[in-house]
């Protein structure tokens, strides 16, 4: 064991002990001592028994069950318990302790060698769910109030509850504004690129438009767009156009000036004409650029559509909701939305970039910098 | 095939004019290989790319397979080969000596055909699906070598093709080469900064230096058209090497 594992494994063991000497929670000012929670009373018993490991080596799946038995425990509880005692806040850590124990573990063994690659993929796992797992027992064993932060589990009985006006909202925002927005903002910035390169007029003219475009603050911008396109979507996408346009138009055009003057001296001695030089060589010299663009704009493109709504929209869209209900303190649903709208950039980024690995192979930012 | 009378470069940069080329009179024959070996600052690649029509002389005269280096440009009458491959890392080898082929406009069938005879020349047979990241320097310039070849262009032009590759890979390449233009036919203008590399290659050797770049010496190679690597120590070697070797020299001052 290294000596983080020992002060870990310690740390598990003696939290636990000590959460068995004070009061587990309390109900109307009545103490309830932790007996009345036979799993959490199991857990507390284990964890403190598996101080043995001093003496006795066991698996570290035994961790995971253990540190999944505390949370399971804790959890549970928490339906009747009115306010938690220092004795649950111990149990708490103690938990967290032993998931990271066995996260620790497990990493170290699939550095030896001792565990299968793939199941690495259970740490960030086990990350996300401690996570929710404090937030659950803080903001409900604590009594924090729900407009300060709601509990993962009212965020997710919203999320269900809400179904169908979360569908229409991403649908709405989503689908029609970011999406077409995003298309049309990239698609304009992609052609004006080329252009501007094919052009030193257009290049002294167009870029300084383009910077200054770039500069205009969104929030100024949204009303006047409501204004110019209506409530309905096309507003929100005439915005996320104006927020993609000039990432993509500087990278394209950084990207077409990417190809080396060898190559370009090579497809100038086989006499290429521009179109033929600018598919075979400057275009695939330039898609790393394009590609970069293409995930900055994916995020830029949801932000901007969702606080474009804030200045006007037809009563569906994420935008709308979120400021809708904040006034009517439904936060949990506020929230709800936030998720989703996160979970959408997310895997419209991941998208995004699985596409970029598809098609620039052959960078070496891809390969793993093999020259 | 390349005439060069009293051909002259001069660039024209923010300190002042640069003479890269002054007075150049040349004649390239048909089925030559000749070396062009000077001190860097020489023109010895401003000349070749004055050739490929990649730089305009600004005096004198230059004919390139009987036409003006922009036609036999346009007319694909040569075929480059650089100091780097600068092979496409997004096409794999076939795909790279496809490329002029895809750019003139040749069928599939035959693109297909000429793939096959150029990779075969170079023996890169087996390396069609790889890509160019996957190779070592010296199978990425055979590759390059191979794309300057698939058009089948009567004129190769060569600045430095091994320069940045170790001495046994370029020796090897070196005696490839020879097989490759006795096998081809081609008319070889060579670039090199090496005497023995130069003196092994050519069947004309020429000499030039710097400030103003031009032509100190014309000597033509008495070696044997079949040339095993052993050749390099022989007397008659060494007495051409010794030449250049002067030629360099002299046109060398060394009051800097």
């Amino acid at each position: 064991m290294s000596l983080l594992q020992r002060i870990l494994a310690a740390a598990g063991a003696g939290l636990a002990a000590i959460g068995l000497v004070f009061t587990f929670a309390s109900t109307e000012g009545a103490p309830i001592a932790v007996w009345e929670f036979p799993l959490a009373a199991a857990y507390l018993a284990l964890a403190v028994a598996s101080a043995a490991r001093f003496r006795v080596q066991f698996s570290l799946w035994l961790d995971a069950a253990l540190a999944a038995l505390g949370a399971v425990a804790l959890v549970g509880a928490l339906d009747t318990i009115q306010q938690a005692g220092a004795g649950y806040w111990f149990a708490l850590a103690s938990s967290w302790m032993l998931a990271w124990l066995f996260a620790e573990r497990l990493s170290q063994a699939i550095a030896r060698g001792q565990a299968a690659e793939l199941t690495g993929v259970v740490i960030p796992v086990i990350f996300g769910i401690a996570i929710l797992v404090a937030w659950e027992t803080i903001t409900r064993g604590a009594n924090v109030p729900r407009v300060l932060l709601p509990s993962p589990s009212g965020i997710g009985a919203s999320l269900i509850d809400n179904m169908g006006k979360i569908a229409a909202d991403l649908q709405q925002t989503f689908v029609k504004s970011v999406l077409s927005g995003y298309v049309m903002g990239c698609g304009a910035g992609f052609a004006i690129a080329i252009a501007v390169d094919r052009s030193p007029f257009l290049k002294r003219g167009l870029l300084p438009l383009g910077n200054f475009i770039s500069a205009l603050p969104l929030i100024g911008i949204a009303p006047i767009m409501v204004m110019w396109f209506g409530f309905d979507w096309p507003s929100k996408a005439a915005v996320v156009v104006i927020m993609t346009f000039f990432p993509m138009l500087v990278n394209t055009v950084a990207g077409l000036n990417a190809a080396g003057r060898m190559e370009r001296d090579l497809m100038r001695t086989y006499a290429s004409g521009y179109w033929q030089t600018l598919f075979t060589l400057r275009l695939p010299a330039a898609a790393p650029f394009v590609f970069n663009a293409l995930k900055i704009n994916s995020t830029l493109a949801l932000i901007g559509a969702i606080v474009a709504e804030f200045f006007g929209t037809p009563i569906v869209g994420m935008g709308f909701r979120i400021s809708s209900e904040i006034g009517k303190l439904n936060v949990e649903l506020v929230w709800a939305e936030i998720a989703v709208a996160a979970l959408a950039g997310s895997v419209f980024y991941w998208v995004v970039a699985l596409v970029e690995r598809a098609v620039t192979f052959w960078h070496p930012s891809v390969r793993g910098g093999r020259a | 095939m390349v005439e060069a009378k009293g051909l002259g470069l001069t660039f024209k940069t923010a300190d002042g004019d640069v003479i890269a080329l002054t007075d150049v009179n040349l004649d390239i024959r048909k089925g030559e290989f000749v070396s062009f070996i000077g001190p860097s600052g020489c023109g010895k690649t401003t000349f070749l790319r004055v050739i490929a029509d990649l730089e305009q002389p600004t005096s004198g005269s230059i004919t390139v397979n009987g036409t003006s280096p922009a036609d036999a440009r346009a007319n694909r009458s040569y075929g480059y080969v650089f100091q780097a491959p600068a092979l496409f890392p997004w096409r794999n080898i076939e795909r790279n000596v496809a490329l002029p082929l895809e750019i003139m406009g040749y069928g599939a069938a035959d693109r297909k055909d000429r793939i096959e005879k150029s990779l075969a020349l170079v023996n890169l047979e087996g390396f069609e699906k790889k890509f160019p990241w996957q190779l070592s320097g010296g199978m990425q310039q055979r590759a390059s070598i191979a794309r300057a070849l698939a058009f089948d262009a009567d004129l190769l032009l060569m600045d430095e093709p091994f320069g940045a590759l170790d001495e046994i890979v370029r020796d090897h390449l070196n005696s490839e080469l020879l097989k490759l233009w006795a096998a081809t036919q081609k008319t070889i203008a060579f670039v090199t900064h090496s005497i023995p590399e130069a003196v092994y290659l050519s069947t004309k050797i020429v000499v030039m230096s710097p400030r103003p770049g031009r032509v100190t010496d014309v000597i033509e190679s008495t070696l044997p058209a079949e040339r095993p690597l052993e050749i390099r120590e022989t007397p008659e070697f060494l007495a051409i090497a010794h030449r250049v070797r002067e030629g360099l020299r002299a046109g060398h001052s060394y009051d800097e």
